[in-house]
């Protein structure tokens, strides 16, 4: 039974490597199908506009695999196959856009906000502290003498 | 009355705004990368007669250049427009993209041949220089051979006056071509 629950085990752990597209490239070195894998997935499929080449099934996608499949091989850096496509499809086509005046709020955004939101949270805390450790004054205090004494 | 106490009003009305500008937005428009280069060098066979053509076959502009398959419904709906345009006198070229030879040239025996000359793209080469990434697409070509306009989808007469048209009106020795009438 354990034998058996193992094998099944197995093979769905085998399974979910058939997710991605079926596809077969030849690799000349380990590292190429490294950068393959890491660029299919950074490169957007100009067709389906929310996912990455590595996922799509749209033809454009599938061209632009065998284009990335191709230039890997002849040596060009990830760099100039990225601006190969940036050419082509626009800025649109990277999936981890360049830091630019475009872009500048996107990528800065959220440490703007995590800095904000760690004033206002120490704004905040400093304040409640400040409200607990208020003495009555003479008046309230006499107001408050009165109040007890009127109730016994 | 504190102010401080309007804050979330104030960011609920910004961020209102916002969204709702949102709405109006088409998400799927794509800027044309290749807006105001040069078209790209090919030398491509023709489609009738076989022979190899490059970019001085495209010019001197301004032209149409419309990429098109015969595995293309859009292409379809957008042909008879074509026929209309070209009669018109405007100048088309067809870019018969990632497609089989023998259908295109039964498509254009059957349905009416609207190109001065159509570029067998088999292998969808130029059409990757170009940035194209589905049919129909249409680029217009000013003088010189730089692509000045891209439009994605259709061509029909609505989009011809609206953005194509003014790139003809304006072609020196010429007093500009008007936009024909859909059929009635």
């Amino acid at each position: 039974m354990t034998r058996m629950m193992g094998a099944a085990m197995l093979v769905l752990s085998l399974a979910s490597s058939a997710w991605a597209v079926i596809e077969t490239y030849e690799f000349s070195t380990l590292e190429l199908e490294r950068r393959y894998r890491q660029l299919s997935q950074e490169i957007r499929c100009p067709k389906c506009q929310n996912q990455n080449i590595a996922d799509s099934n749209a033809p454009i996608a599938r061209d632009l695999r065998v284009v990335l499949h191709e230039q890997l091989e002849a040596g060009r850096s990830d760099e100039e196959i990225l601006a190969y496509m940036v050419d082509r499809y626009g800025e649109f086509v990277r999936y981890r856009p360049v830091v630019d005046r475009q872009t500048f709020l996107l990528w800065w955004s959220p440490v703007v906000l995590l800095v904000l939101g760690v004033m206002v949270l120490v704004w905040q805390l400093r304040r409640r502290k400040s409200d607990a450790g208020t003495e009555l004054d003479p008046d309230e205090q006499q107001q408050l003498d009165a109040l007890l004494r009127r109730s016994r | 009355m504190r102010l401080s106490r309007f804050l979330p009003l104030v960011v609920f009305l910004a961020l209102t705004g916002l969204l709702f500008r949102g709405l109006s937005i088409d998400p799927t428009a794509l800027p044309a990368a290749r807006l105001g280069a040069v078209f790209p060098a090919f030398q491509l066979p023709e489609l009738a007669s076989d022979e190899l053509v490059g970019v001085d076959a495209l010019l001197p502009g301004p032209a149409l250049v419309n990429v098109w398959a015969t595995w293309c419904y859009s292409c379809r709906v957008e042909h008879p427009y074509l026929l209309q345009l070209a009669a018109a006198g405007i100048p088309i070229y067809g870019l018969n993209y990632k497609d089989e030879s023998e259908p295109a040239r039964q498509w254009l025996a059957q349905l009416g041949d609207p190109y001065r000359l159509t570029i067998v793209d088999t292998l969808g080469d130029l059409g990757l220089d170009l940035g194209v990434y589905g049919a129909p697409e249409t680029y217009v070509l000013d003088q010189t051979g730089r692509i000045v306009h891209r439009h994605v989808g259709v061509l029909d007469q609505a989009v011809f006056e609206r953005d194509i048209q003014p790139f003809f009106a304006v072609s020196p020795g010429g007093e500009g071509l008007s936009a024909p009438e859909a059929n009635p």
